[in-house]
């Protein structure tokens, strides 16, 4: 079973949930586990060609999945697996 | 350089640290740091710098203090309010530490000014709150070859790291490009408005940031380079991850195609009137001095305030409130038959109301009220 950590900014798109786990068994298939399960999160996580956005990472323990083999990194069970985005802080410009 | 006997006594606590001692009292007293934001990071950033004796800084900020900066931006106090921020910075630091020069720039940080502001500085200090100015200061660092001592906060979550640091093997670590590309569209994270952020969060971030700019100052330790460290507030959770240099940069990848500063509003999608109209469609608006001659003339119009009940206690141009995460379910309350005007804070909430409002149930008369409340209180005082 590995765990999800969900970053605060997306947590709007899983009922506010803070981990998400499944089965899976690579980053692909969780994330597309994920995807289903909360539908809203997808745009924020893939552009329209399917790929990762660019403000977004996925960590699989330490280590980023494109220093890994990407999202065909393979997920041993109880693997922590992070998205971490962008953040910038609390404008009132923009 | 030397240390005065004043000086020597405020640092004793530094100075019988053994791996701290006289040597790195002077390198910080030979030292210089940029902080870009005096606001929520830079207040307990800039209060360490300065009582760690740092011999100069350099603030740079725009903002002017308001009431609802004192939640979290620790350097201000009641009678900063209305003041500029650098204004009221400097003088707090000058007050806590003599034996430091401060200069304070009231002013933003453009691609004009960046580089030689970071260039005549040892290292600079993201405290922002903003991508486009987050990307300005990483790239005018790693275009003149400064470290940069970047934290960012949202809500109860934290990020930092150290960005571009010399390596002991004289190459530089990695920067916030190899990390993050590109900054998010506008309007796929979310706003200000649902944002917030608990006032001791930037407090711990900024605590460490200022710990990062003194080793790296010293040399002191490890400096956080190629890793992010991330603090999750909620569940006290801590992370360390690895952050690796991609061969696509496009500053210091193996095929660079950025060699100076861009404009980084439109580089995040900011402010581009063709970028809006392309993406969204245009809506009604109403300036507040005509607003105000609708209602003195009498002119049959609804008021609709999309706001939060805590806003609108503050102040309020008398609309009704229907905040914005519940007015699809108030569509009973909004009229077709007569102008609504609809107004938030700023009119940015307004005008993602009226969008939503038009483009999925067929409403032709709303007008939004531009620059929302902040802007009719403006034309009030002026």
């Amino acid at each position: 079973m590995a765990t999800l950590l969900i970053p605060t900014p997306l947590r709007k798109f899983t009922g506010d949930a803070g981990a998400f786990e499944s089965q899976a068994t690579d980053v692909a298939a969780l994330l597309t586990d994920l995807a289903q399960q909360h539908p809203n999160i997808r745009q924020h996580l893939f552009d329209d060609s399917g790929e990762l956005r660019s403000f977004i990472r996925v960590f699989v323990g330490d280590e980023d999945i494109d220093a890994l083999s990407g999202t065909a990194t393979a997920l041993a069970p109880d693997t922590q697996v992070s998205i971490i985005p962008a953040i910038a802080g609390g404008s009132t410009h923009l | 350089m030397d240390l005065s006997n004043a000086e020597l006594a405020r640092y004793a606590r530094h100075l019988i640290l053994p791996e701290f001692n006289i040597e790195g009292q002077k390198k910080l007293k030979a030292s210089s740091v940029l902080v870009i934001g005096s606001g929520g990071l830079g207040s307990p950033l800039l209060l360490y710098l300065a009582a760690a004796g740092v011999g100069r800084i350099t603030i740079v900020d725009f903002d002017r203090v308001d009431d609802s900066n004192l939640q979290r931006q620790v350097l201000f106090g009641m009678a900063d309010v209305g003041r500029p921020k650098v204004e009221a910075a400097a003088a707090r630091l000058r007050s806590l530490n003599p034996c430091i020069e401060v200069t304070s720039l009231d002013t933003q940080l453009t691609s004009e000014n960046a580089r030689e502001l970071v260039a005549s500085h040892d290292l600079v200090a993201d405290g922002t709150d903003n991508f486009a100015t987050r990307y300005l200061v990483n790239d005018a660092a790693v275009l003149e070859n400064k470290p940069n001592v970047y934290a960012s906060i949202y809500r109860f979550e934290g990020q930092i790291s150290v960005f571009n640091a010399l390596l002991p093997d004289g190459t530089r670590g990695p920067n916030y490009r190899d990390l993050f590309p590109t900054p998010p569209p506008p309007g796929l994270v979310p706003s200000c408005a649902e944002g917030g952020v608990l006032g001791v969060l930037p407090g711990i971030l900024g605590s460490l940031q200022a710990l990062e700019v003194i080793k790296v100052l010293t040399g002191i330790g490890e400096p956080l380079s190629g890793r992010l460290f991330l603090f999750d507030a909620t569940t006290f959770t801590t992370r360390t991850v690895k952050i690796r240099k991609s061969p696509n940069n496009p500053l210091t990848g193996e095929q660079p195609t950025q060699t100076e500063l861009i404009n980084y509003q439109e580089f995040c999608g900011i402010g581009l009137a063709g970028e809006r109209e392309a993406s969204e469609p245009e809506i009604q608006e109403i300036e507040p001095q005509q607003f105000l001659d609708w209602r003195e003339t009498g002119r049959k119009f609804k008021l609709i305030d999309v706001r939060e009940p805590f806003e609108a206690a503050i102040d309020s141009l008398g609309g009704e409130l229907i905040p914005e995460g519940s007015v699809l379910a108030s569509l009973d309350r909004i009229p077709r038959e007569m102008d609504v005007v609809i107004h938030c804070r700023s009119g940015v909430r307004s005008a993602r109301v009226i969008r939503l409002l038009e483009a999925e149930h067929g409403y032709k008369n709303l007008v939004n009220l531009q620059g929302g409340i902040v802007a009719m209180n403006n034309l009030a005082t002026q």
